[in-house]
């Protein structure tokens, strides 16, 4: 791991390099994972670097001094190991793959003593809306939240196709209309990390990025409070303002939205028929947007 | 009249799109008068635009994939100089129209620069290379190629007359829908990538039934050399996959022309079917694309190490086994849409799968070189680059499989920087591989080796400059298709980047030294054996160019490297006793007229100019009938003909150095125009 981490690192500064430098237990996890598989095909892509270099050096037609076997085209041992050593990896990586896909599912909640925190997302034309469903709050452009509390997102679209990403704290997931996916992430300690649209939706997606922002718990209640002090409020007059076309929108808060808000945007396009994502074992069964 | 054609479709809208157009403009002028005034229209039209000829259609599709290589890459370097300043400012390239270049870009590179040049490529050498006269169905093969032409042409015409779209390569909805791309941007690229898409679809029918049917007695099919399995393969691939593409493309334009809502946010579409059928052929692409660059690096290292390749069985099955296994990866390239953990390891697992059959093919090659006698051909070079670079990206590659890691890492650079690791190592230096290892045999003289292997180092260096600052860009969390940002520590990369466009600007300039060179020196590099490296397979038995006819007298196959079998027997340059007739196919107009109804109809769908369309609709059915209607279609070239050919034939065997010992050092190992001739 630590050559992983050596071989990957060189050459890029690790402060700036937020996924080798991960805020949360999901995204090191998921790091550690990419340093797990580059270090165990590492054993497969040095000898090829090794023979590639040695023999185009070593049988240069000018060396006639090297072997030569002009017919020889085949060794059933040779055959076997080329096959073989790669089949093994692939078994050993794919073990890997199929417990940390299911441990690192991004609908599954975070194993933790300490009850979620849950946040609504919608992704806008461009910016982000965060609901707080428990404080009654909603805040454009920024996420606030305490750190070593889990948070549990729903996620949304009023637009195209958005991809959601906090690089520092873990995985990203697609926003689209009509639907709700899931992601649960955790801070390990107070910080202020960028989040962003990764799918491209249009002009103003360079602009489609936010502060989160993982507090103590006393900020946290401090940041709710100030929320709540604000004048503006989300309902069916003000929202389609918001929804509307904008780039750079300024943090703005929210004292008050209108009843199950996040529902009525995924009702709004879910006219006819629910897209009902998976529901596994271990996760709590996605909802369905026309059951709400 | 012109439905929503109007004046205010000129690029008129920055001075960079305007020049854009110009030099497009410029160009096509300076074409048009450079071949009038070499009163060269007839010949063109005769001899090239109306030939049925395999070879002719495959040098055509090449040029086409030249041209588009270097519209393709104006786009690149255009996008990577916007990145390297664009920090904190706008750059010099407004967002509506960066957006279109690097949409046009990967649709270009994709579309009309590898899938020409590999079909190109397949064109001109599996029908030598089986010992065939020409493929089974000729006809269809130029049909194949003015359609992909016609889409090319759309994607250039996108240039001058309205504007490209926005929506990326993949086009993905909802952006790509009305709502959000109401312009016909998108449009342009649903009937480009559309009518390309059933050329290449006819064009995998024609090479699966050619391989399949016209081999030379004699050649099973563990006796095809590695390059026709690969082309076999991708064929299949090809038939199989692109009727995907035609029809998501054919829904996205019923969506977005008859208001349908197969895709749409709202009124029942669903989003998630279009990724799902899309990447259903775009897996399999990726494997149609890098396929026969596998085959091209199979036959180079062959040839320059002077060896049998090692393991040519466990290379087809590895082969069948990539070919097979691509069909059943394509989820990942969404693992992010919120599918079940199930179904993303499935998917993810299946994918790592692949990796041990391309391992496989990478050991292969390695040990064909060891206790060989290995030339440096540019050839060669570029197949080493690719080995070393190849393994980085398959590398990456099984750390996208991971969804965990794929999470993190979806939509930053780190994944451009993987799949143009794959691609152009993986295809381009295989293409360019196959392009000067062919290309004596095309035109019967030689590629100039000294600007050809500055070629290569300046696109291999060129290329670790320009791609693995994205890798750590991506591990900085930059996301792809970012016409400006904020974060000041992204930029050193960029602009690192950025240099490495301009070195393999460089690379391409050397190329076309290169070609020129190489053109004015013909005399001195003429390909009199038309076996110039000393090869191994069917292609290099015949002369070069080879004539219309390919083999005078079909080739008898024994083994597998038939020629390589047939010179330890010394049976390879025998005159026959005798010729038969030969019946070859007429050329025709029908091709490049089906394609400029194709064209048009396009061109008249994007902008709504319907009657236009159903004339073109119905051109489209009169050129055809007229075609089915046609009994006189073959020409006859009769023995004695045939005979007279051959002759000149052997008469240029005699004085060009022989070839047939296989010790010969002298000829092995020194560059062709130190050959005494």
């Amino acid at each position: 791991m630590a050559v992983g981490a050596a071989l990957l690192g060189s050459g890029c500064d690790a402060r700036h390099a937020v996924l080798l430098d991960p805020k949360g237990p999901i995204a090191l996890a998921q790091r550690d994972l990419l340093f797990d598989a580059f270090c165990v095909m590492l054993i497969v892509v040095i000898p090829v670097f090794v023979m590639a270099f040695l023999f185009a050096r070593r049988y240069r037609a000018s060396n006639t001094k090297a072997a030569y076997t002009p017919n020889w085209s085949y060794s059933g041992r040779i055959d076997a190991v080329v096959w073989l050593i790669p089949a093994v990896i692939v078994v050993a990586l794919g073990t890997l793959l199929w417990r940390t896909t299911h441990k690192l599912d991004p609908y599954r909640p975070i194993d933790t003593a300490v009850a979620p925190l849950e946040v609504q997302v919608v992704a806008q034309e461009w910016k982000w809306l965060f609901i707080y469903p428990e404080q009654g709050i909603a805040v454009v452009n920024q996420l606030a939240f305490p750190s070593g509390r889990p948070l549990s997102l729903r996620i949304t679209s009023d637009t195209a196709m958005s991809s959601f990403y906090i690089p520092a704290l873990g995985g990203q997931i697609y926003a689209m209309a009509g639907m709700e996916t899931r992601l649960h992430l955790l801070a390990d300690a107070p910080g202020t990390f960028t989040g962003r649209n990764t799918q491209y939706t249009g002009a103003g997606f360079p602009e489609q990025y936010f502060k989160a922002i993982a507090t103590t718990p006393a900020e946290f209640d401090a940041w709710v409070a100030k929320a709540r002090q604000a004048p503006a409020k989300l309902d069916a007059a003000t929202y389609p303002a918001l929804a509307a076309r904008s780039t750079g929108h300024p943090v703005t808060f929210y004292s008050a939205f209108e009843p199950n808000l996040f529902q009525s945007i995924i009702a709004k396009y879910a006219t006819h028929q629910a897209h009902d994502g998976h529901t596994s074992p271990d996760s709590p069964p996605r909802s369905s947007p026309n059951a709400r | 009249m012109l439905g929503k054609l109007t004046l205010e479709a000129l690029p008129l809208y920055s001075l960079v799109a305007a020049s854009g157009a110009l030099v497009t403009i410029l160009g096509g002028v300076a074409a048009f008068i450079l071949i009038t005034w070499l009163r060269a229209w007839r010949y063109l039209w005769t001899e090239w635009l109306t030939s049925v000829d395999h070879k002719r259609i495959g040098v055509m599709y090449v040029i086409l994939a030249l041209i588009m290589l270097l519209r393709g890459f104006v786009d690149a370097i255009m996008m990577r100089a916007q990145q390297a300043i664009a920090m904190d400012n706008g750059g010099y390239l407004p967002p509506e129209h960066f957006d279109q270049i690097f949409s046009s870009h990967g649709t270009i590179m994709i579309f009309f620069m590898a899938m020409p040049f590999l079909t190109g490529l397949i064109n001109i050498v599996v029908p030598l290379q089986i010992g065939s006269r020409d493929v089974a169905f000729p006809f269809l093969n130029s049909v194949s190629f003015w359609l992909t032409s016609a889409g090319a042409g759309l994607v250039l015409v996108s240039l001058v007359i309205g504007k490209f779209s926005t929506a990326g390569w993949t086009g993905y909805p909802p952006y790509s829908e009305l709502e959000f791309s109401p312009g016909v941007g998108v449009d342009y690229w649903i009937w480009a990538v559309l009518i390309s898409g059933i050329g290449t679809t006819l064009t995998g029918i024609n090479f699966v039934v050619t391989i399949l049917k016209r081999r030379a007695p004699g050649m099973t099919l563990m006796r095809m050399t590695p390059f026709t399995w690969t082309s076999l393969c991708a064929s299949i691939l090809m038939a199989f996959a692109f009727p995907a593409l035609t029809v998501v493309c054919a829904m996205l334009a019923l969506d977005r022309t008859l208001g349908m809502h197969f895709f749409t946010n709202a009124n029942g579409g669903n989003m998630m079917n279009y990724p799902n059928l899309f990447w259903i052929w775009g897996h399999p692409e990726v494997y149609i694309l890098v396929l026969p660059a596998f085959g091209i690096f199979s036959e180079v290292v062959s040839t320059f190490s002077r060896k049998r390749l090692f393991g040519y069985e466990s290379l087809v099955y590895a082969t069948a086994a990539i070919a097979i296994l691509s069909f059943t990866v394509w989820l990942h390239h969404f693992f992010t849409m919120g599918a079940s953990a199930n179904v993303n390891a499935f998917f993810g697992a299946a994918t790592m799968i692949i990796a041990v059959p391309t391992g496989v093919k990478v050991f292969n090659w390695l040990l064909t070189m060891y206790r060989g006698r290995i030339r440096f051909h540019p050839s060669m070079v570029w197949t080493l680059g690719f080995i070393v670079t190849f393994v980085i990206g398959g590398m990456t590659g099984v750390l996208l499989a991971m969804p965990p890691a794929d999470y993190l890492m979806h939509n930053t650079t780190f994944l451009v920087a993987h799949f143009h690791n794959m691609l152009i190592p993986g295809a381009l230096f295989g293409y360019f591989a196959g392009f000067m290892y062919w290309f004596p045999k095309v035109f019967g003289f030689a590629l100039d080796e000294k600007w050809g292997m500055r070629s290569v180092w300046c696109w291999l260096v060129g290329f670790y400059l320009a791609f693995m600052p994205l890798y750590f860009l991506g591990f900085m969390a930059m996301p792809r298709r970012l016409e400006r940002y904020e974060v000041p520590e992204w930029q050193p990369y960029l602009i690192v980047a950025f240099a490495g466009a301009c070195l393999i600007l460089l690379g391409m300039i050397m190329m076309g030294i290169q070609i020129f060179v190489s053109v004015r020196q013909r005399n001195k590099t003429r390909d009199l054996s038309g076996d110039p490296w000393h090869g191994r397979t069917l292609e290099w038995s015949t002369a070069s160019p080879p004539p219309a006819y390919n083999f005078a007298v079909l080739p008898q196959v024994r083994e597998l490297d038939a020629l390589a079998d047939m010179k330890t027997r010394g049976v390879a340059y025998d005159r026959p006793d005798r010729y038969e007739d030969i019946y070859l196919p007429r050329n025709s107009a029908v091709g490049i007229v089906l394609g400029g109804f194709a064209f048009l109809l396009g061109f008249a769908m994007i902008w709504h100019i319907w009657w236009l369309a159903a004339v073109c609709g119905l051109g489209l059915w009169v050129a055809l009938a007229v075609r089915a209607s046609d009994d006189d279609s073959e020409i006859c070239l009769t023995a004695a003909e045939v005979a007279e050919i051959e002759d000149q034939r052997f008469e240029l065997l005699a004085t060009a150095p022989r070839l047939e010992d296989a010790d010969d050092q002298v000829a092995f190992g020194t560059p062709l125009t130190e050959r005494p001739t």
